[in-house]
């Protein structure tokens, strides 16, 4: 960690985005984790979707639960909404927090261990209910806050620091979260932000549940031969599908791609998802498709990234529900108790 | 791009705005550091070393430093370099028992120096200690030549010059004040084995303008006015005085004058306000004291009443540039404007003169009558004669006299010792890890947001009663500490270690200048074209290390970096490492012998 407050200097000349603020206004304290964790780049990615994206702060919530990935939404968005849940419980809280409020930007931080054991369960209910948000996995491969024991992502055959070899199979969350019907799923790697901030930026952008894997080498406790999560092994062995562009619909398309090379999936908001491909044959909107190949190169060692499922016309939770439109806390007394006749009818209807 | 050198010595002496803008090269930080320390003698020591003159310079420098001072493309304000300076000076203990000792064995050479000014001061100190018997002649009777004459008392009080000039003196140098060398060719003949002139620039230019020849009584030539004050010939001015010029001089004249009798004192220039000549600093000191400042008034005629005095007329003019942007001043088409007064100081420039130097004594002249000199040796083409200070190229400012000096002395040190003189070896350099703990280093790596201080001054009015009074009193230890934290330690430099990366991300993450980025090496235009943020100063440099394993580069714009040392404590690795740049000068002595690296 670092004793001193970062400086308030910054670059005379850095650029700002449609609010008038640069990239410096998007930061939250100085991180507290080890100098060269892989979460600092990841928060540093989400700094940089957001300062592009021009988000207001204080239109954005963020989740999390506990453990050095956990910690990090204190070091970015200093002026949004935040709420550190306790361990596994983050997709639990940010519901809520969705259900009563649905015009917030919700991010959801958590860990491989904060995801993956303790709070499986919760991984699992958000993704199937299709609650719009971010849902960001910082996947080192072990528990980094309780000093490095493998976590339920280590992959069978994985080293640990003191040499021990993990015997239990591993939990790829990118392939649970595709069965659970996610409708955004993608994988990427805190040391490849050219990768990383558009697939946040489109996550974002994404209205429905938006998931990422992004694995993130635990400097401390998983970055020796021998781990499948250092950096070295993901350089080596990352097998990149596409190669995602990230334009708003306010954006004039600009670049030019060869026919063929590309494929350009329009969201909801009218904003695009232009992808360059590069594994030929992939295909982004198939499921099973994207489970296939998934296993197929992780059974040859490699990992998989890139954006890796979108769905077409996703819906989300408050579409399921026919919840209301408004914020709860916005809603007036005679919203809120409509009368008795509308009791009467209302109770009619069940009858 | 290639890679980076950082063992050449200009590499990480250019990344030390400050020193590197300095004339003399000045260590600034490293005295800075010693100076929030409390070690003012340390820290004088140092300034000693390099410029000779820390007391002096510290209240009269030009500071060509400032303007470079990396603060300023930061936040608005340059460190007080120059004041910092002076607080050494004025704190130190007695530093006699530092000086170096009159040599024990005179080496036999001599050399004659011409003019006590800080230029031939400097040659005379850096020679004595090796031996050489330096003989410094002077028209006047004390040493310090015009920061003796011109300099007013009350921005530089005798007392400091006459410390200063002392030490110098005390190291066995023979002064001959009051001797006026007459004849070069003269000189020659007394068989020296080298002599420098360093006998500044001393005519005062003239204004031939109608009213001249008749009004003369009361129209005087600035520098020779100040110098008529210095010594106390002349201690009274009328009541209105109207100062023509923008440089130096006039400011120097106008507030003088307001001490001497002056109520109402007005400078005139011919030019626009911002384009004056004078520092802003010395402008500001000006119109603080009163005297307003005039611009775009070309003097046209001297009005007089049978030969005394009444006023100027002056036409007003504005600036018209051309096509390639050069400046005319044109007749604003305005009438003409009358300056009433009681005497005129005439300040429009300094020239050199040298009467004294038969034109066939080996020495050649130029087309403007200027001896002709090497810029790097000041050599003049007499293999015996060297120059420098305002004598060499025309006037300039003590600080460059120093380092005419400088050069001058390892020239003539090389000489007599049969050396090669334009052999000159490059400084030497070392760096050193500042690495003293996880996140300790040994610099305050903290930045302090604090605005410049300002020094204080003494009252306005107890200052313009009496013109030996000292109008700044300098910064106190408390003021000067609090300044002193402003200095970025530019002098302590982020160090990359290309093999130790692991291109985590975290000092790109890290950095509050977005410094550093890691990308596909290629040409330095299209390099800065995809830094991490715009990359628009040219004359800054960029730092390029390869050897990183996913065969990118790492790039660092020196240009804003603030010398926090964040990097270096989020490297997981110590790929960055924060190591303080020393530059050992050469100088006459040891130093300047062919043995070292010397430039291609
Ligand atoms: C009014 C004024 C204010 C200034 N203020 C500043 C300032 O604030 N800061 C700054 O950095 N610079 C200032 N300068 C400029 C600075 O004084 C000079 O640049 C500097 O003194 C030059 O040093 P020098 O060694 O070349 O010669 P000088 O200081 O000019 O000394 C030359 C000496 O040589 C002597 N001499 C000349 N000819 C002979 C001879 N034939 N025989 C014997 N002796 C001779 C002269 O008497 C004189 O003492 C100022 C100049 C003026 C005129
Ligand atoms: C209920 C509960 N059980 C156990 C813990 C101890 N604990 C703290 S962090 C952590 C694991 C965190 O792992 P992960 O989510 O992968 O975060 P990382 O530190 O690796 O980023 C555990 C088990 C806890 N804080 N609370
Ligand atoms: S900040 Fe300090 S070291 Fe840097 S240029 Fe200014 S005075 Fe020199
Ligand atoms: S010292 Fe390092 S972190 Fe600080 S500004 Fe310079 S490059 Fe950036
Ligand atoms: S922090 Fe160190 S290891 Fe990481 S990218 Fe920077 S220099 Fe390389
Ligand atoms: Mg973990």
């Amino acid at each position: 960690m670092t004793y001193l407050t970062k400086p308030k200097f910054h670059h005379p000349d850095l650029p700002k985005n449609e609010l008038g603020y640069t990239h410096r206004d998007y930061e939250g304290t100085v991180s507290t984790l080890c100098a060269g964790c892989g979460h600092d780049s990841i928060t540093g990615a989400i700094i940089a979707a957001c300062f592009e994206l021009s988000i207001e702060p204080h239109r954005v919530a963020k989740i999390s639960g506990i453990g050095c990935s956990s910690k990090t939404p204190t070091y970015f968005l200093g002026n949004s909404h935040g709420f550190n849940s306790v361990h596994g419980r983050m997709p639990s809280v940010l519901t809520g927090a969705n259900l009563a409020n649905r015009d917030l930007i919700y991010l959801g931080v958590s860990g491989d261990g904060d995801s993956a054991s303790i709070g499986f369960g919760q991984f699992a209910h958000a993704l199937r209910r299709a609650v719009n948000m971010v849902y960001i996995v910082e996947n080192n491969g072990v528990y980094g806050l309780t000093k490095g024991q493998f976590s339920a992502t280590a992959d069978r055959g994985s080293k640990s620091k003191r040499g021990f070899v993990n015997t239990d199979n591993s939990i790829d969350l990118v392939a649970i979260a595709l069965q659970l019907g996610a409708s955004f799923v993608a994988r990427s790697f805190s040391g490849d932000k050219q990768q990383l901030v558009p697939i946040i930026k489109a996550a974002i952008a994404h209205k429905g549940a938006a998931f990422i894997d992004i694995i993130s080498p635990c400097v401390a406790f998983n970055n020796h031969a021998g781990s499948t999560k250092s950096f070295d092994f993901v350089r080596e062995h990352n097998e990149a599908v596409n190669r995602l562009d990230y334009m708003s619909s306010r954006m004039p398309i600009e670049v030019t791609y060869e026919p063929g090379t590309v494929e350009v999936v329009e969201q909801h908001d009218g904003s695009k998802l232009t992808l360059r491909k590069l594994a030929a044959d992939y295909e982004i909107t198939d499921r099973t498709a994207a489970l296939g190949f998934l296993q197929q190169h992780a059974a040859k060692g490699q990992i998989v990234t890139g954006l890796l499922y979108v769905e077409k016309g996703p819906q989300d939770l408050h579409a399921h529900l026919r919840t209301v439109e408004a914020p709860l806390n916005t809603l007036n007394e005679a919203e809120l108790c409509p009368g008795q006749a509308t009791l009467e009818a209302f109770n009619a209807s069940l009858r | 791009m290639k890679n980076t050198d950082i063992s050449a010595p200009d590499y990480f002496h250019k990344v030390v705005d400050c020193q590197w803008a300095c004339p003399a090269h000045t260590p600034v930080p490293e005295y800075i550091r010693l100076i929030a320390a409390g070690r003012y003698s340390d820290a004088y020591m140092i300034n000693w070393k390099s410029n000779v003159f820390p007391g002096i310079l510290g209240r009269t420098c030009d500071r060509p430093c400032e303007p470079a001072c990396r603060r300023v493309r930061v936040e608005d304000e340059p460190v007080a370099i120059c004041r910092l300076k002076r607080v050494a000076a004025d704190y130190k203990d007695d530093i006699t028992a530092r000086l170096p000792k009159p040599a024990a064995r005179k080496n036999g050479k001599r050399v004659a120096l011409v003019g006590a000014g800080p230029a031939s001061l400097t040659v005379a100190r850096d020679l004595a200690p090796l031996g050489y018997h330096c003989v410094v002649f002077d028209g006047d009777k004390k040493a310090g030549g015009m920061i003796r004459t011109q300099i007013p008392k009350f921005r530089l009080p005798d007392s400091v010059i006459d410390e200063e000039t002392g030490y110098i003196l005390g190291l066995g140098v023979e002064f001959r004040g009051g001797k006026r060398i007459e004849s070069m060719k003269a000189l020659l003949a007394e068989g020296w084995d080298a002599v420098f002139v360093g006998s500044g620039a001393p005519r005062g230019r003239d204004l031939d303008i109608p009213g001249r020849k008749e009004a003369a009584k009361n129209i005087h030539i600035g520098i020779d006015w100040l110098s008529s004050v210095s010594f106390g010939h002349v201690s009274k001015i009328g009541k209105r005085v109207i100062v023509l010029g923008g440089g130096n001089t006039a400011m120097d004249c106008c507030r003088s004058a307001r001490r001497l009798g002056g109520e109402d004192v007005n400078v005139v220039v011919r030019s626009g306000f911002e384009e004056m000549k004078a520092s802003p600093w010395e402008k500001e000191d000006a119109q603080h004291e009163g005297i307003p400042i005039h611009n775009f008034l070309v003097p046209k005629a001297f009005i007089h009443d049978n030969g005394k005095l009444t006023g100027i007329t002056f036409e007003k003019v504005k600036a018209e540039y051309d096509d390639k942007g050069r400046r005319k001043l044109v007749s604003a088409g305005l009438p003409e404007q009358h300056f009433p007064c009681d005497d005129v100081l005439v300040a429009v420039g300094q020239e050199n003169a040298f009467p004294w130097i038969e034109r066939d004594c080996g020495i050649e002249f130029n087309e403007w009558n200027m001896p002709k000199v090497d810029t790097r040796t000041m050599a003049s083409s007499n293999p015996k004669v060297f120059f420098g200070g305002d004598a060499a190229f025309g006037p300039k400012n003590i600080i460059w006299a120093v380092a005419h000096g400088h050069e001058a002395a390892v020239s003539i040190d090389k000489l007599l010792n049969g050396e090669d003189i334009t052999d000159r070896p490059l400084p030497a350099v070392e760096l050193m890890s500042q690495k003293m703990g996880i996140h300790e280093w040994s610099y305050d790596n903290e930045i302090a947001l604090d605005q410049r201080y300002k020094v204080p001054l003494r009252d306005k009015v107890v200052a313009l009663k009496d013109i030996k009074a000292e109008v700044e009193l300098g910064f106190d230890a408390k003021l000067a500490l609090a300044e002193a934290g402003r200095c970025l330690n530019c002098d302590v430099q982020t160090v990359f270690t290309a093999q130790l990366c692991i291109e985590c991300d975290a000092c790109v993450d890290i950095c509050p200048m977005d410094c550093i980025t890691f990308t596909v090496n290629s040409e330095e235009a299209e390099l800065r074209k995809r830094l991490n943020a715009p990359s628009h100063n040219l004359s800054q440099d960029l730092y390029v290390q390869d050897g990183l394993k996913t065969g990118r580069i790492m790039a660092k714009d020196e240009d804003v970096c603030l010398h926090c040392g964040l990097c270096a404590e989020r490297c997981p690795t110590g790929a960055w490492d924060m190591q303080k740049f020393l530059l050992d000068m050469t100088y006459a002595g040891n130093s300047c012998r062919p043995q070292r690296r010397s430039a291609a």
